[in-house]
């Protein structure tokens, strides 16, 4: 231990958080002097993670789906192959699947055993949904989680959530805004939010954020 | 397992809370953990599935009761020292005391931009069982060990929607078993096939099924 750990722990004496850094600390210097891991390549991914994939991947992706009827037959065919003919995304594994929103059904995601998501055009989960509420009630009252969302949909609009027991991963096309017509990809890639992608959200009011 | 990690459909757990302008992580150390799982995970020292039958086997209140990364770390710390990789006394000094086990790959900064996830396609060991549109029924089942199908789903009537090719199998590989390769469906149930007469009705939930889970109905 450096001089350097004695003073966070003095600092922030018991809190998980002091705890959790010297541990951590302490795994990466085993780990590293084992020589499993590069603590530069853990700064790089790191870094990826807080500057690189993020939700605006997906929101591209959605962009793209709403302007180009050919590209959209493509993402629900095969959204690997899709995202890949993008070019600026890194490859997105081999098993991403795109699930259509329409006026007749919403699509929601979930993973109840653990935290599975979509992380290459989605970034990491938010908490909410690694959270047991979330895990616990998206299958059997999405409309109830809807609605700590602020979302009400129709009555006899069909709720499909898919439960991410695989490696398969999932991301929704929503509805694209109506008011948009003839906006640039760009522009619509803006009204595109997270949420609307996992499937507690809609996109943004065109009206709102134009 | 029959553990608390299999939470859906149960009742208590109150609202779903997102966080305003919330960070990516909370605190360095959660990105350290994500980073060395990740690299772990590289280099070829246990598979995803281990990683998640670690976190499955941490006591029930432990799994509840700490942050998302914290349980991650404790997972990896049960995967390093059941696997040989540390020592609980190399942990608990934050220095090796010996040199590491020899490793197929290590994440290197140059291989991290290019670092995707991996393919969990297999190659087929026999026919397809299923095609989309075959009603089936999950198998009502409760290894002990790692699996993927979920409580509320077994022992239901559904509906095989797609396949989606031979994936390595979770409940083999996380008992090192190996990929023991299985065909991979979307299956979909009726709301009240798993909720009973009171649920939504429009509510459709479907799972991704791995072959062995399923028996024609």
């Amino acid at each position: 231990m450096t001089d350097d750990h004695d003073h966070d722990d003095h600092h922030d004496h018991g809190s998980e958080l002091s705890e959790m850094q010297l541990r951590v600390r302490a795994l990466e210097t085993v780990l590293t002097e084992k020589g499993y891991v590069d603590p530069a390549a853990l700064d790089a991914i790191v870094e990826a993670c807080e500057t690189k994939i993020g939700p605006r991947n997906g929101a591209v992706v959605v962009a793209r789906a709403w302007t180009d009827p050919a590209f959209k037959q493509a993402l629900l065919a095969d959204a690997t192959k899709a995202v890949a003919t993008m070019g600026h995304l890194n490859r997105v594994g081999d098993h991403l699947i795109a699930v259509e929103n329409t006026p007749k059904r919403h699509n929601m995601i979930v993973c109840t055993l653990c935290s599975c998501y979509p992380w290459e055009v989605l970034g990491l989960p938010p908490v909410w949904y690694k959270s047991a509420p979330y895990r616990s009630r998206a299958v059997k009252d999405p409309r109830g989680v809807l609605a700590d969302f602020g979302v009400t949909l129709p009555k006899d609009t069909e709720i499909r959530v898919w439960d991410s027991t695989a490696e398969t991963r999932f991301i929704v096309l929503p509805m694209r805004p109506a008011g948009t017509e003839g906006w640039s990809e760009n522009r619509l890639a803006e009204l595109v939010t997270r949420d609307s992608m996992i499937g507690t959200g809609l996109p943004k009011n065109p009206s709102g954020a134009a | 397992m029959d553990s608390v990690h299999d939470m859906g459909g149960m009742d208590g757990f109150g609202k779903v809370e997102a966080e305003k302008d919330e960070p990516v992580f909370h605190a360095p150390w959660e990105g350290r953990v994500l980073a060395m799982q990740r690299a772990m995970g590289f280099a070829g020292a246990w598979h995803i599935d281990h990683a998640r039958f670690a976190q499955e086997r941490l006591p029930p209140l432990t799994y509840l009761g700490v942050s998302y990364y914290r349980r991650w770390e404790l997972a990896m710390e049960k995967n390093l020292t059941e696997r040989g990789f540390a020592s609980a006394a190399e942990l608990e000094a934050g220095h090796a005391q010996g040199p590491g086990k020899a490793l197929p790959r290590k994440l290197t900064t140059d291989l991290v931009p290019g670092l995707s996830r991996s393919t969990f396609y297999r190659q087929q060991q026999g026919p397809q069982r299923f095609k989309p549109g075959d009603r089936v029924r999950t198998k009502n089942i409760h290894p002990a060990t790692h699996t993927r199908l979920p409580r509320y789903a077994r022992g239901k009537l559904g509906t095989v929607e797609s396949c989606h090719g031979c994936h390595m199998y979770p409940d083999s590989v996380a008992i090192d078993r190996g990929d023991d390769p299985q065909w991979l469906y979307t299956v979909v149930f009726e709301g009240p096939e798993l909720w009973g007469p009171d649920s939504d009705p429009t509510l459709k939930i479907s799972i991704e099924a791995f072959e062995p889970y399923l028996e024609p109905a």
